[in-house]
Order: structure tokens, then sequence, then C-alpha cells
């Protein structure tokens, strides 16, 4: 059983009239990564201002290592730290920013060196040590954040949207190093963001938190497979996501085991052997009765199995096949109709390779 | 144009010569002023900190003040301040009405609300999340003020300047107030203010390029300072 490391027990945070924080129960395992993922104005910000000890909440205790906090304490702040949505750097060189944790500190010149030099490396701006922090980029402002974060090597490491700023390619690259320093620390994280992708990419679980509130927790994989209400789903969106393992690369197709079926995939440039989340939208999904050889298709991916469930959803019919795991099928009532299709018959769910999506997972 | 050319350079002669105590004088006023200006630089960037940072009711009214104070008319400083140290007056038992002191009272008192305002003015432009990364990166409530205060400096030097210049400049004040007592309360400014009362204008324009080269060169120290940080 892993300990907690950061604890929320009854927790209210109220800002005038407003309730902007209700969590009855959180924990914070050490050394995983949770994600918590939620729309705007949820309350995300607030919640992770609270674990990291910047404003006290109005009612309830935050828990270190078991034990109450009172106030800010600065003992437990210093060890841990945050990252912002935005770097906000002093005036002085990017090194001088990057140490400035381990100066709070009052670390020794000869270590801070080191430990700047290290993880400035690791990020990537190691030639930009002398440049002053406020004429370099956004992106490598945000690589700033995070290897001064990094380099005080906290035991809690808090991140509050650290990529919503920035461009698709900055944060696709931000999002491979981050993952690969999470997993290289093994820090315990807390991880606050509205993207999907970055949830599914870094958390070991997630936390969907909507009005103030965490509706549900749980793995990325049981999260987005099984939303709890409609609210969530239609946030989380109704996605099929499959845990799953590379198997072979060739001619820009991957081959994937996905818990006893295989499934192609267009490789976007993952390695073989590499544990991977498959996305694959319901309506991208074709169903046909099962018992038919000629697939009259383009489609590459057939996977056969009995329909489990099937629900109407509006104009549309939400349909289950059991695969050797669930996959949702979206299809219309007309063509549920003309197919004749029932519970318990044998089906061909069809799609694309193109369509499935590869997450692959950090840790 | 004579006047003008007379009192240069008689002007001259006096600063050469070192008559009519005007080298005496100045360096009262630089006390004076100089004084005035670090009291207030003290008050104004607690008080600039304490309004800036804090979200209080009143807190835009208390912004209001310090604007207004910014502006106070040095007579009415001076009244003010003479009323309340008049051996009369409540604070009169303290002998101090027509001494350097009551001076430095009735400066700060201008100057404080100046340096006030710039400091407010200058932790605000910061950026707003500043202090919640500095808390986040394991600052101290003493660090964070330190780094913040560190990082308006430019702007506080402006507050300097700026309230440097206000005291040193200032006359109604420091007349009712110091009395322009020769050898005892005169400074630039009062004397300026008594030559050409008396017509005699070339010891006024004496004082009157002194003060405006010591202005300069109190200003062009600051701007070279802040040039250099700003690189």
């Amino acid at each position: 059983m892993t300990e907690a490391k950061l604890s929320l027990r009854d927790v209210r945070v109220r800002r005038g009239r407003s309730e902007l924080v209700n969590v009855p129960h959180l924990d914070v395992l050490e050394g995983e990564v949770l994600v918590i993922i939620g729309p705007n104005g949820a309350g995300k910000s607030v919640l992770l201002e609270t674990l990291a000890l910047l404003q006290g909440p109005t009612a309830g205790h935050v828990l270190f290592e078991g034990q109450p906090v009172r106030g800010r304490q600065l003992g437990l702040r210093r060890r841990m730290a945050v990252v912002f949505q935005e770097s906000a750097m002093l005036r002085r060189s990017l090194a001088d920013n990057v140490a400035m944790g381990l100066r709070l500190r009052g670390v020794p010149r000869s270590v801070r060196r080191e430990r700047v030099r290290r993880w400035m490396e690791r990020f990537g701006i190691d030639h930009l040590a002398h440049r002053s922090a406020l004429t370099v980029s956004g992106g490598e402002a945000q690589r700033a954040n995070l290897a001064r974060a990094f380099a005080v090597e906290p035991e809690v490491l808090l991140l509050d949207e650290p990529f919503s700023a920035l461009d698709q390619p900055t944060r696709d690259d931000l999002l491979e190093d981050l993952s690969a320093a999470l997993r290289e620390t093994g820090v315990t994280t807390v991880f606050v963001t509205h993207d999907r992708t970055e949830a599914l990419r870094l958390g070991d679980r997630l936390a969907v938190m909507m009005g103030g509130a965490i509706r549900q927790m749980g793995t990325a994989v049981e999260v987005f497979a099984a939303p709890v209400d409609e609210e969530v789903a239609a946030f989380v969106g109704v996605e099929n996501i499959v845990a799953g393992r590379v198997r072979s690369l060739a001619d820009g197709l991957a081959t994937l085991d996905l818990g006893g079926a295989t499934v192609e995939s267009v490789a976007s440039s993952p390695e073989v052997g590499l544990e991977v989340l498959v996305c694959l939208r319901p309506e991208d999904v074709v169903i046909e009765p099962g018992g038919r050889d000629s697939h009259r298709t383009s489609a590459r991916n057939h996977l056969h199995g009995s329909i489990i469930r099937i629900t109407p959803l509006g104009g549309q019919v939400r349909v289950v096949v059991d695969c050797g795991f669930p996959l949702v099928a979206l299809i219309t009532k007309q063509s549920l109709e003309d197919l004749g299709l029932k519970v318990g018959d044998q089906a061909v769910a069809s799609f694309k390779a193109s369509g499935v999506h590869l997450i692959p997972r950090g840790r | 144009m004579d006047l003008i050319w007379d009192g240069l350079g008689e002007a001259v002669r006096i600063m050469r010569s070192g008559d009519f105590n005007v080298w005496e004088i100045v360096v009262r006023s630089i006390f004076v002023s100089g004084t005035a200006t670090a009291i207030s630089l003290f008050i104004g960037i607690l008080v600039g900190s304490l309004i800036a940072f804090n979200q209080f009711p009143g807190r835009n009214l208390a912004f209001s003040l310090v604007n207004t104070g910014m502006g106070l008319p040095p007579v009415v400083v001076g009244l003010f301040i003479a009323i309340m140290l008049w051996r009369s007056g409540p604070l009169g038992e303290l002998g101090i009405i027509y001494t350097p002191t009551a001076m430095v009272i009735a400066q700060t008192v201008i100057c404080a609300p100046i340096v006030t305002g710039f400091t407010a003015a200058a932790l605000r432009n910061l950026h707003p999340r500043l202090r919640s990364q500095l808390y986040g990166l394991g600052a101290s409530r003493l660090q964070m003020l330190r780094l913040v205060l560190w990082e308006a400096k430019l702007p506080l030097l402006a507050a300097v300047m700026a309230g440097f210049g206000g005291a040193i400049s200032e006359v109604g004040a420091s007349q009712m107030v110091g009395g322009n007592l020769a050898g005892d309360t005169r400074v630039m400014t009062t004397a300026i203010w008594l030559e050409v009362s008396r017509g005699e204008f070339a010891p006024a324009i004496a004082l009157s390029v002194i003060l405006l080269v010591l202005i300069f060169l109190v200003n062009l120290i600051l701007t070279t300072v802040q040039q250099q940080e700003r690189r």
C-alpha cells in the first residue's frame, strides 16, 4: 500500500460568497503523477494552490505525510516546487532564475552550479544560461520554469497548466521532456490541465474536477472508458481508450496488441515494445453483422465480438461490442434497424488504421 | 538683460570666493532634503508595498489618498506642521519649530507620498504571478519582499529622484517651519527667496545655478545606474 504524500480532508475554499473548492477527500500518493483535469473555472488552480500551501483552506485540512498542516509552513513549502502557466521570470540571467529556488533554500554555490547546469542541460536551455530571462521565447522560459522546479529536487512537484500558453509543437516537445524527467526522478506530482492528451500522456491517475468538486477519480482508462455521468463524459469526450503495446512496425503501420486483439494503426513515431494508450472515436467505428467473410471497406481493422449493450443516444445509437475489450461504436438508428442487430448478436467492428490515435505511456 | 549677465558674473565670483556662506547653505540643503528622502523611502516602501500587495476594503481610497498626497502644496504642509509644532501647539513641547528637524519633518510629509505612489505603481507593474511564483519556489515573506523590491529597483530609483527633487526644490514649508535663520535653518530655496525680496539678484542666481546643477547631478547619477542595470 502506497502512502499518501499530500492529502485533503473536508477542504472547502470560499472567496466572498462563492465556494470555489469542496473536496471531502483527496490523496496524492507517494511517487504517482496525479492529473487534475477539468474545464476552466472548475477550481483546479485553487485546489493546486491549496495543496501547495500557498493559500489556506476556508475549512478542512491539508495533510503532509499524514500530518495536518497549520498555516503556510515555510519548511514544508520548501519540500515542494510549483510551476505556473506563466513563468514570471526575474530580471536576471536565465541561469540565475533557474538557481532561484536553490538560493532561497541556502544551497551552497558549488551544489547550486552543478544542479543548475544539469537541469538546464536536461531541458535543452544550457546555451541560454547567460541570456536575460526577459529576452527568451515563451517555450524557453517555460523550459527554465520546469528546470528551476526540478533543480530544487522537490518531494512534491505541483504544475498548474504549464503548457497552455505554448504553441502545439513546443507543447509536444516539452510534454515529452517533462514526461521523461518525471519518469527519471519519480517525484510525487500533481498536474493540473484541461487538455486530454496531456492527461493521458502523464497521469497515473486522473481526477476529473467540475464546479469545485472532484467528480471522478481513477486510472486514465477507467475515467475515459467509463465516465461516471454525462457531464464528465461530455468533458472527457466519449472515446474508446485501451491500453496496448506496439508489437511490430512496418511500412508506416504499427501493429498493436490490445488485450488479445490485434489492431493496426498509422505509426506516429512509436517504437516496438512501447506501452501506448490507443484512442479511437466511436463515430469512426463501423458495425456489420458477424459471419461475413469479405469486408468491402478500406478499413484495415476488423474485430469480431458479440454485442453486449445497445443504448439509444438521440438520433444515434451507442453499440458496445466485446472484442476482448469493450469497443464503443456510434451508428445511426437507421443503420441499426437495417442491419437488424440486437444484444447477443455476433458483429464485426471495423475502423481505419488512420482513425487510431496513439498516446505513448510515460510510466 | 544686463541684470542676468551681471547676476551670472557675480554668481561665478561668489561661488569662487566662498562668500556669503554659500557652501554652508548648500550642505545644509543636501542634509535636510537627503534625510527627508531617506525617511520617505522607508515609509514609502513600507506603505507602498502594503497597498500594492494586499486586498482590503478601501484600497482604491488608499491609492487616491496617496496620489493626492503626491501633489500636496508645500505651503499647506508648512502651515499644518507649523501649527503642530508652534510653541502653544499640540507638539509645541518638543521645541523643534525653527530647527532643521522641523524642516526634515515638513519635507518628509511632502516627499513620502511621492515615494509611496511611485513604489505602489512600480510594484503593481510587476508580473502579477511573481509573488506566488517566488512563494512556490520556497521564498519566505522577507525573501519575497527583498526580491520583489530588487526587481522593481529601476522605478524605485525614479521614486528617489522625484522625492529628492520635490524636497530640495520646496520653499514654502521650509520657510514656515524653519524660519530661514542664517547659519541655522537657511537652505538654498529660502535663501534665494530672501535675496530676491531684497533685490539682490546675483546671489539668488548663484544659488539657483547651484541648485539646478545639484538636481541635475543627482538625476545623472541615478539615471546612469538605471541604464547600467537595464543592460
